[in-house]
């Protein structure tokens, strides 16, 4: 049977899960949001779907299973409920994009590593400061090397859950580990910031790359802004301030160069307000990577 | 009134105007003259608290967990503290820090975001250590809400919460009313960590052991970010004038700072021009040196960075805002960039 749209499904129905379904309903791609699943039959977000005639169902994976026509699953739960779901998701060989902190399969960033990644059963977002901020790292570990890169991300204190901040050492840890293994990092470190300014921030983050001695600016420079404007694609509100600074710092291996990138992600808006660019970054990524590994299923059809 | 517990946090505050380079053989030093004068507790970190070695704050030149063993070996009474900024330090380098003999830890969080540092306190108290929670940047939210988030770590376990003027923003009146708030509202004690840079330091910190503060900052010298700290020396000297007996042995103090401290200087801070903006800005104290490089940099005042980062309310740690800051005041300075 020859497929021209994948029906997928939204598991967990959170923040992450109803900006997830605002994004399917308004730019659907070749993606078709067949279910709404979560395990609150008086959710909020289930409620919420239910009005914008969305199906919904409140028993969670069990309904999506059920659904042999669903073959792209997002997972907003929680990385402890998706240790559980992961096993099961893929003995039924449905796709799990996995939102959650879990990280069962391999980290997936759309602009970096997404074509190395369509024959995985389950992929994972990484974090919101990995997103913004890998594909920069990647797009200059393609010009030069890096000893050591560093991220801050600094978001509205409204923006950030309970789950985030029950685990914010496990944002810098992952973000670091996707900085190397993604980005291409010899070493790598990130920081988080929360900011409670009324009215909220947008999401910032500043990536430091301490580089070589030796390289073509020129090439550098056009690496990052080709890609800030391949981000941009999928993330609208993705914009760097001003030009990358290349500059010289004291390191532990002596005084070296760096390279400095000052980014600022608004969010689209769809559910969550704009400030929550941290949010956006990451339903958007997720609806990327879902579209390519559905553009294959699709070729693969036919 | 009660005689507080004095924390003296040279090597850890006064990290940043060492630019985090202190040695061994100065931690040594300076541990050996504080312990000598009866200082109780020492915190000895990066200035940006465990795992602080970075770009974005500045490398150590010598591995804080090795200056933290060393402090250790050399004191004879003295308890070694750290501090850890969630979000910054992880629970790996809190677990490396007590294997190197650090007791207390000093877990540091924006005073609206308590509940970030709930796994730090856990793992503090299951590997035996005390445990006090820092509420930076205290004067961006009225008592009240500072006394809730408190509670929160009150809830996590905490031994003592602190109220912590980051920007040495705080009147002697705010400062008693900050203390009242966290004492009507908690069972642990209470502390109280200021900065001079409206000179207000020690007046302050007097403010806050009559409202009945149970633990106070010092930093010999003043030596820390911004203008510097309340000098133990003089905390010393306004415990014995208030008949409060502290153990503390003044003179001795004073002859740290002046012969032990001092030499290894690289500056005295001061409420100079740029430490008074940070105070009237309401920033934080560390954006000191930063703002002064990014001033040379992009040749601007720095004052005018800092006040504008006040106005953009940035919070603690947020030092990348200060190349931001300038970038955009350049700018709109010069027209676009070529």
């Amino acid at each position: 049977m020859s497929l021209d749209s994948i029906n997928v499904a939204i598991l967990g129905t959170g923040n992450i899960g109803s900006d997830l379904m605002f994004k399917l309903l308004r730019q659907p791609g070749n993606l078709r949001l067949a279910l709404f699943a979560g395990i609150d039959a008086k959710s909020e977000g289930l409620a919420r779907a239910r009005t914008l005639g969305v199906t919904v169902s409140d028993s969670g994976i069990d309904a999506i299973l059920e659904a042999k026509d669903i073959h792209i699953v997002f997972d907003a739960t929680s990385a402890k409920a998706h240790i559980h779901n992961a096993p099961r998701l893929s003995a039924a060989e449905r796709i799990a994009i996995d939102l959650t902190p879990a990280a069962c399969g391999p980290y997936v960033v759309p602009s970096a590593n997404l074509r190395t990644c369509l024959n995985e059963p389950n992929v994972n977002l990484i974090t919101c400061g990995g997103q913004a901020t890998i594909p920069l790292v990647h797009a200059i570990s393609q010009v030069t090397s890096i000893a050591y890169a560093e991220i801050v991300s600094t978001v509205a204190s409204v923006s950030a859950g309970p789950g985030t901040r029950q685990n914010i050492d496990e944002f810098t840890h992952t973000t670091a580990r996707g900085l190397e293994q993604i980005g291409g990092a010899r070493l790598a470190k990130a920081i988080i910031i929360l900011n409670p300014a009324v009215p909220p921030i947008f999401m910032r983050n500043t990536i430091y790359a301490i580089v070589p001695e030796e390289f073509d600016e020129r090439a550098l420079t056009r690496a990052i802004l080709d890609r800030v404007t391949e981000i941009q694609a999928y993330v609208p509100g993705y914009r760097l301030k001003g030009a990358p600074v290349f500059d010289q710092a004291d390191t532990p291996h002596g005084r070296r160069r760096t390279v400095t990138m000052l980014l600022e992600v608004a969010g689209a808006g769809d559910y969550l307000p704009p400030y929550a660019g941290n949010l956006d970054i990451m339903t958007a990524s997720a609806c990327r990577v879902a579209q390519v590994f559905a553009e294959k299923l699709i070729a693969d059809s036919q | 009134m009660n005689t507080p517990r004095i924390t003296d946090s040279c090597m850890r505050d006064g990290s940043h105007p060492m630019r985090h380079r202190f040695s061994p053989a100065e931690v040594a030093a300076i541990a050996h003259a504080l312990d000598e004068a009866g200082v109780p507790v020492i915190e000895v970190s990066h200035g940006d608290g465990l795992g602080g070695s970075s770009l974005q704050y500045g490398f150590s030149a010598t591995s804080e967990m090795d200056l933290i063993e060393v402090a250790h070996a050399t004191c004879k009474r003295a308890q070694i503290a750290v501090l850890l900024i969630p979000g910054v330090g992880t629970k790996h380098e809190l677990r490396e820090a007590a294997k190197r003999g650090a007791s207390i830890v000093r877990i540091a969080t924006q005073c609206t975001e308590a509940d970030v540092s709930q796994q730090h306190f856990g793992l503090a108290k299951d590997l035996g250590l005390e445990a006090v929670g820092f509420l930076m940047m205290a004067h961006m939210r009225p008592p009240t809400v500072v006394a809730e988030q408190a509670l929160l770590m009150q809830g996590y376990g905490a031994d003592a919460v602190y109220v912590v003027d980051s920007a040495g923003a705080m009147l002697p009146s705010d400062v008693v009313a900050y203390v009242r708030a966290l004492k009507g509202a908690l069972r642990v004690e209470v502390g109280f960590h200021a900065h001079n840079n409206l000179g207000l330091a020690i007046g302050n910190s007097v403010a806050a052991i009559e409202a009945g503060a149970e633990q106070i900052d010092g930093c010999l010298r003043g030596l820390g970010a911004g203008s510097g700290n309340a000098p133990t020396e003089l905390l010393s000297a306004m415990l014995d004038k208030l008949n409060l007996p502290s153990g503390l042995d003044t003179f001795k103090l004073c002859d740290a700072a002046e012969y032990v401290l001092a030499p290894m200087m690289p500056f005295q801070p001061i409420p100079n021009r740029d430490a008074i903006a940070i105070g009237y800005a309401g920033v934080y104290s560390t954006f000191l040196l930063h703002a002064k490089r990014a001033g040379e940099k992009f040749g601007l005042d720095s004052r005018e960075i800092l006040v504008e980062l006040g106005r953009r309310k940035a919070m603690a740690g947020q030092e990348d805002w200060i190349l931001d800051v300038a970038q955009d005041l350049a700018r709109a300075k010069c027209g676009p960039a070529v």
